[in-house]
């Protein structure tokens, strides 16, 4: 029995992960109101433990789901027909003439013997309204953890170092927004869709490095974080396989995830990219990045997301530090550059050009970014500076260069790796 | 359809004396090309220069505009858009966005 109602448990938490954003979706187009749907899913979800419990679980997960969100929406609209009359509802349009980019709704495909097991994939349409241009970003953030995640207020707060109440207030703003101006829940077509998919692939790549490094405290992986965004980014590339930068961000977190049990040693300590543990990459997750990256390169001209996986796997690929591919790493950064005009991408060519050409060459590229006030504040440069200067023997400069780091960093990990590099050139 | 608000901002004092007359004859068109995309101008208004404006905050009247700012309204229309998308591609074409901007306020009901 205990076994038989934890089978069950992991059955719901289960679907909750992987099928949470195809149920609420679907729900959304009946609900048209994404309040009401979403309290129809959470509900659903309840409902589940006991029925799965007692009926067994179903063949299906996610269409059960589905039938019971939507059938508790229909109660609702009956019981508050007068009253929903009156408010605005979200824009459902129907697109059944107009294909989506992606392909439009396909109809029910023939191994689906009940029809009624069908259930049209509305995901992208939840993911684009979610990371619409005209909500602030911390709010498309927020809506995409929340409506395409399903990921509660209280932990998306934790996750954004806010409180409970002020996360609350910003999605409440959020959704109030998307139905008073009528921002439709349709994927963007034509011209629109690569600005208004970069804003969806910025989203899922924000959360991810939230994810891997923790603006502050302690752990300087927030997993679950990361888990989210992979989950997400492999989504979008199951849902648009022939976007290039889709390949390109799943390929890149792909490939940065694979170093992941190797940033930190034991006691928690930031760990270089020269000293860690290449034995203990992920290669599964690099093989799958790389085949990514080639079949993206044959789609098109690369974009940002594309040429950042490309340096992520030459990194990959180099059997020690001493071996990586630096002038062809340069190569990328400089063609990241003309797609990508960045201060910050500019500052990594440095560091790769340090390698390339020798850490004065490296450090002159590094004096030249100090003075562009994009970067004041940010901490990697003085960092990178200060092992620059390590690296040429010049170590009074290099120690002012860790404490002007150390005093903009925040991450306890990072703080400590700064001070450890700042003990070796001050000597004990 | 959905009706928004589309307030228009150009440099302060925004008077049309100073407007190039290409921005002046794009504003003659708007109309037409918000029909062409399917939209529809349901009413539109130009201002004077806000040097013509007076406020009135609690009860203290001053000359001006209510918010002192280097781009003040120049004028508004209400256009009828099926969706914020919608409002969005017609509004861009607004040459208000030229040396300022628009903004896009869903009216009430």
């Amino acid at each position: 029995m205990t076994d038989r109602a934890a089978e069950v448990r992991e059955a719901v938490a289960e679907a909750h992960r992987a099928q949470w954003a195809l149920v609420l979706s679907a729900t959304v187009r009946l609900a048209r109101d994404l309040d009401l749907a979403e309290e129809c899913v959470q509900e659903a979800y309840a409902q589940a433990l006991a029925a799965w419990a007692r009926d067994g679980i179903p063949d299906n997960p996610a269409a059960w789901l589905v039938t019971t969100a939507k059938r508790r929406a229909l109660d609702a609209i009956r019981r508050e027909q007068v009253f929903r009359a009156k408010l605005p509802q979200l824009l459902v349009p129907d697109e059944a003439g107009a294909p989506d980019a992606a392909g439009g709704h396909p109809p029910a495909p023939d191994f689906i013997d009940d029809p009624a097991d069908y259930i049209p994939d509305d995901r992208l349409r939840l993911v684009f309204t979610c990371c619409h241009p005209a909500l602030a970003r911390d709010a498309q953030v927020a809506l995409t953890l929340r409506l395409v995640c399903g990921v509660g207020t209280g932990d998306i707060a934790q996750a954004s170092l806010v409180s409970e109440a002020t996360m609350a207030a910003r999605v409440t703003r959020a959704k109030k927004k998307i139905t008073a101006a009528r921002i439709p829940f349709r994927v963007p077509q034509g011209r629109d869709l690569p600005e208004r998919l970069d804003a969806v692939l910025s989203v899922i790549h924000l959360l991810y490095t939230t994810g891997h490094t923790a603006p502050s405290g302690d752990q300087l992986l927030r997993a679950d974080l990361a888990d989210r965004a992979l989950h997400l980014s492999r989504m979008l590339h199951a849902l648009m396989p022939d976007e290039p930068e889709v390949s390109g961000l799943l390929a890149l977190l792909l490939l940065t995830d694979a170093r992941r049990a190797t940033r930190t040693d034991a006691q928690g300590r930031l760990l270089r990219l020269a000293e860690q543990d290449r034995t203990r990459w992920d290669r599964t997750a690099i093989t799958e990045g790389r085949n990514l990256i080639l079949r993206g390169m044959r789609l098109g001209r690369p974009g940002r997301y594309l040429l950042q996986a490309a340096i992520a796997a030459l990194h990959a690929d180099a059997p020690r530090y001493e071996d990586t591919d630096w002038p062809q790493i340069v190569s990328l950064y400089d063609r990241l550059r003309q797609v990508w005009p960045s201060p910050v991408v500019a500052l990594n060519r440095a560091v790769a050009l340090a390698m390339a050409a020798g850490p004065g060459t490296g450090l002159r590229e590094v004096e030249a970014l100090e003075s562009d006030p994009r970067l004041a504040g940010y901490h990697y440069l003085p960092a990178i500076k200060a092992d620059l200067l390590h690296r040429l023997g010049r170590h009074a400069e290099a120690a002012t260069a860790y404490r002007a780091a150390l005093d903009l960093t925040d991450n306890a990990a990072e703080r400590k790796y700064l001070a450890g590099r700042l003990r070796e050139v001050t000597g004990p | 359809m959905t009706q928004y608000a589309i307030l228009l901002y150009t440099p302060a004092p925004a008077d049309m004396a100073d407007m190039p007359v290409e921005e002046q004859e794009a504003h003659m068109r708007h109309a037409a090309e918000a029909e062409d995309l399917g939209g529809h101008v349901v009413t539109g208004f130009a201002l004077q220069p806000s040097t013509t404006a007076t406020s009135v905050r609690a009860d203290t009247v001053t000359d001006g505009p209510f918010i002192e700012a280097k781009e003040v309204i120049a004028g508004f229309y209400i256009l009828e858009a099926q969706d914020l998308d919608h409002a969005l591609q017609i509004a861009k074409r607004n040459p208000a966005t030229w040396r300022g901007g628009v903004e896009i306020r869903p009216l009430l009901g």
